[in-house]
C-alpha cells in the first residue's frame, strides 16, 4: 500500500491540495519572518490558534474558524502593544501565556471529543474537507494578492526602514498590515503540520534560502520551493512509510534543506562575492579598511 | 520675507514641537540653488527633525515651509535623503544595487516591471558613485565608506533638486569621509542641487560649506563659517563662555566654565550631553 494506493482517495488529494496552499503561503512571508524578526510572532499566533480553535468549538463548532478570528485578535493586540521592536516579545510572550490559559479553561467547558482542538496543536492534515480547501484556498490567494501589493515597500521597510520612512513609506501600517498577514498564514499552515511545528514551514525554508542566494527575489522563490516541498513529499512519503507520522517528514525535510544551505551556502555565496572583488581589481584602497566602528 | 526664484527651500517663521516641548521656532532662512548649508547644533536641538520637515513626516506647529515651491509631502521623489551608516546584517538577503533601487521605486505598490531606462540609469548611477564594482555583493559585507556611496547613489537616482544629508559621515574612516563628501559636493556642482547636510563635526565639510545654520536649545543662528564660527556669537547662542579656536584651518570649540554638549569641530574636549 504506497502511494499510489493512497492517491485514489479523497483524504489523500485534499491533503495534497491543502499543503500546497498552506506551504506556498509560508514560503512568501518566511524572508520577511526573518528579517523582520518575526519568529517569536510566528510562535505565537500559532501557538494561539489552539485558544481560538476551542473558542470556534464552543461558539459555532468550528475550529478552523475559531483560528482565524483568534489570529486576528492576537495579531491586533501584538501590533497595538508591541509596538515597540524593544517590547515586542515580551508582549507576545504574555500575550502567548495569557491565551494559552484561556484556551484550556475553555476546553473545560467542551464536551465533545477535544481531538478536534488538539489536533491544532499537533496538525491534522488528512481531515481536510472540501469546504475547507476551498476556505484555505481563499486564505492563500488573499495572501499572495496582499503580499504581491505590499511586497517592495514591506522589504524597504524592513530593510531600511529610516530611508523607507524618509521616501515616503508608512513603515508603522506596513508593519501591522505585515503581522494580519502572518497571523493569518500561520493559523492555516497550524491546521496542516500543528502549531509546534509551523516554525518549519514559515521560517526553516527561508532561512535555508538566504544561505544560499543573496537576491530577495530568489530567495523568496527558492523559501516557497523549499516550503512547498517539504510539505508535499513529507505527506506523500507518509504515504509510503504509514508509521511515521506526516508532520515529521515535512519537519525533516524542511531541515535537511536548511542543513544544505548551512553547508553549502558559504561556498555560494562567497564566491559571488569573490568574483565581485576580483573585477573589483582587489580593494586595496582605505575605503576597504575595517572601519572603527564596524 | 524675500523670495528670489533660486530658493530651493524656504521656512518662515517656522516653529517645531516634539512631544510637547518646542524644539525651535520663529525659524526663518531660505536655501538657494547650489548652495551647502550645514546644520550644527549638540544632540536634541532638532537638526533631524528640521530633515523630517523638509521630508514631510513632521508638521510644523507654526510658520510656513516650501519645498521646491510646494508644502512638503511624504514620498517626493524631489528631495533625496542620505543617512548615516547603519548596521545591516551580514546574511541579509540584499545586493548593492537592489539597496540602491529602492531608492527609485522601494515605496511603490503592486509588482514591478522595471524598464530598460530604469535600469540603464540604475547603472549609471552607480558608475558614478564608484559602486559599479560591487554592485552585486550583499550589503552586510560592504566597507562604511561602500555603504555610504550607495547611499548618494540611492538618493540620486530619482534626480532630486534638493539633497538632505543626516550625519553621513558619522563613524567613517577619514578618506571616506572626504569621498563620501566629494560626492555629494560633485551633484551640488553639476546639477546645483542644494545640500542641507546635518553633523555635529563641521570640519571634514568645512570647505564645502556656503553657510551655517546653528541651533542651540531653540535659539539659532545663520550665516557663513565666518560669521557663526566666532567666540562672540558661540556665547551669544549657548549662553555660556565659549571660545572658538582655529588651528591649522580646524575649528574647535571650547569652554572653560562648561562641557559643551557637542562641539561642532575637533575632539579636544569631552563630550557630554544635555539634560533634557
Amino acid at each position: 500500500m504506497g502511494i499510489g494506493y493512497y492517491l485514489q482517495f479523497g483524504f489523500a488529494q485534499h491533503a495534497l491540495e491543502a499543503a500546497f496552499l498552506v506551504a506556498a503561503s509560508c514560503g512568501l512571508i518566511g524572508p520577511f519572518v526573518i528579517s523582520r524578526s518575526m519568529a517569536f510572532a510566528v510562535h505565537g499566533t500559532s501557538e494561539l490558534a489552539f485558544t481560538g480553535a476551542v473558542g470556534g468549538l464552543l461558539v459555532g463548532g468550528n475550529p478552523i474558524f475559531g483560528a482565524l478570528v483568534g489570529a486576528v485578535v492576537v495579531a491586533g493586540l501584538i501590533g497595538t502593544l508591541g509596538r515597540r521592536p524593544s517590547e515586542r516579545d515580551s508582549t507576545i510572550g504574555v500575550i502567548l501565556a495569557g491565551g494559552l490559559g484561556l484556551g484550556v479553561y475553555l476546553l473545560g467547558f467542551y464536551h465533545g471529543y477535544a481531538s478536534e482542538a488538539l489536533n491544532i496543536l499537533f496538525g491534522n492534515i488528512f481531515g481536510v474537507s472540501t469546504g475547507q480547501i476551498v476556505l484555505l484556498a481563499t486564505i492563500a490567494l488573499v495572501v499572495a494578492v496582499v503580499m504581491g501589493i505590499i511586497w517592495r515597500p514591506l522589504l524597504f521597510a524592513s530593510v531600511d526602514p529610516d530611508v523607507a520612512e524618509a521616501r515616503g513609506v508608512r513603515t508603522g501600517l506596513l508593519g501591522l498590515v505585515f503581522l494580519f498577514v502572518l497571523a493569518i498564514t500561520v493559523t492555516e499552515a497550524a491546521q496542516l503540520v500543528g502549531t509546534l511545528l509551523v516554525l518549519s514551514l514559515a521560517i526553516t525554508p527561508a532561512a535555508a534560502a538566504q544561505r544560499m542566494s543573496v537576491s530577495p527575489n530568489v530567495v523568496t522563490l527558492l523559501s516557497v520551493t523549499f516550503a512547498v516541498v517539504s510539505a508535499e513529499g513529507g505527506l506523500l512519503l507518509s504515504f509510503q512509510f504509514a508509521s511515521v507520522k506526516p508532520s515529521v517528514l515535512i519537519v525533516a525535510i524542511s531541515f535537511a534543506f536548511y542543513v544544505v544551505g548551512r553547508l553549502l551556502g558559504p561556498t555560494l555565496i562567497s564566491r559571488r562575492r569573490r568574483r565581485t572583488l576580483v573585477s573589483a581589481g582587489a580593494p586595496t584602497g582605505p575605503d576597504h579598511l575595517a572601519e572603527l566602528h564596524p | 520675507m524675500s523670495s528670489t526664484p533660486a530658493a530651493v527651500v524656504e521656512l518662515h517663521q517656522a516653529a517645531v514641537e516634539l512631544g510637547g516641548r518646542t524644539l525651535w521656532s520663529d525659524l526663518t532662512f531660505s536655501v538657494d540653488s547650489g548652495e551647502f548649508l550645514a546644520v550644527l547644533g549638540p544632540n536634541g536641538v532638532g537638526k533631524t527633525t528640521l530633515l523630517k520637515v523638509l521630508l514631510g513626516l513632521v508638521p510644523l506647529s507654526a510658520g510656513t515651509v516650501r519645498v521646491n515651491g510646494e508644502a512638503p509631502h511624504r514620498g517626493n521623489d524631489e528631495v533625496g535623503y542620505v543617512p548615516q551608516l547603519r548596521a545591516f546584517d551580514q546574511n541579509l538577503p540584499v545586493r548593492a544595487k537592489d539597496l540602491v533601487r529602492m531608492g527609485l521605486d522601494g515605496h511603490r505598490w503592486g509588482p514591478h516591471r522595471r524598464s530598460r531606462a530604469s535600469r540603464q540609469r540604475l547603472d549609471d548611477v552607480m558608475e558614478a558613485v564608484g559602486a559599479t564594482a560591487y554592485a552585486e555583493a550583499p550589503v552586510g559585507l560592504l566597507s562604511g565608506g561602500e555603504q555610504q556611496r550607495l547611499r548618494i547613489a540611492q538618493a540620486l537616482l530619482g534626480n532630486p533638486r534638493v539633497l538632505l544629508c543626516d550625519e553621513p559621515l558619522l563613524t567613517l574612516d577619514l578618506a571616506s569621509q572626504d569621498g563620501v563628501t566629494d560626492l555629494i559636493d560633485r551633484r551640488r556642482r553639476e546639477a546645483g542641487t542644494p545640500v542641507i547636510f546635518v553633523t555635529h563635526e563641521v570640519n571634514p565639510v568645512l570647505p564645502y560649506v556656503d553657510r551655517i545654520l546653528y541651533l542651540v536649545c531653540g535659539r539659532w543662528a545663520i550665516g557663513t563659517p565666518a560669521e557663526i564660527l566666532t567666540s562672540e556669537k558661540l556665547t551669544d547662542l549657548y549662553g555660556i563662555e565659549v571660545d572658538v579656536i582655529k588651528v591649522r584651518g580646524r575649528f574647535i570649540v571650547l569652554s572653560a566654565e562648561h562641557d559643551l554638549p557637542t562641539e561642532p569641530g575637533g575632539h579636544a574636549h569631552h563630550h557630554s550631553e544635555l539634560p533634557h
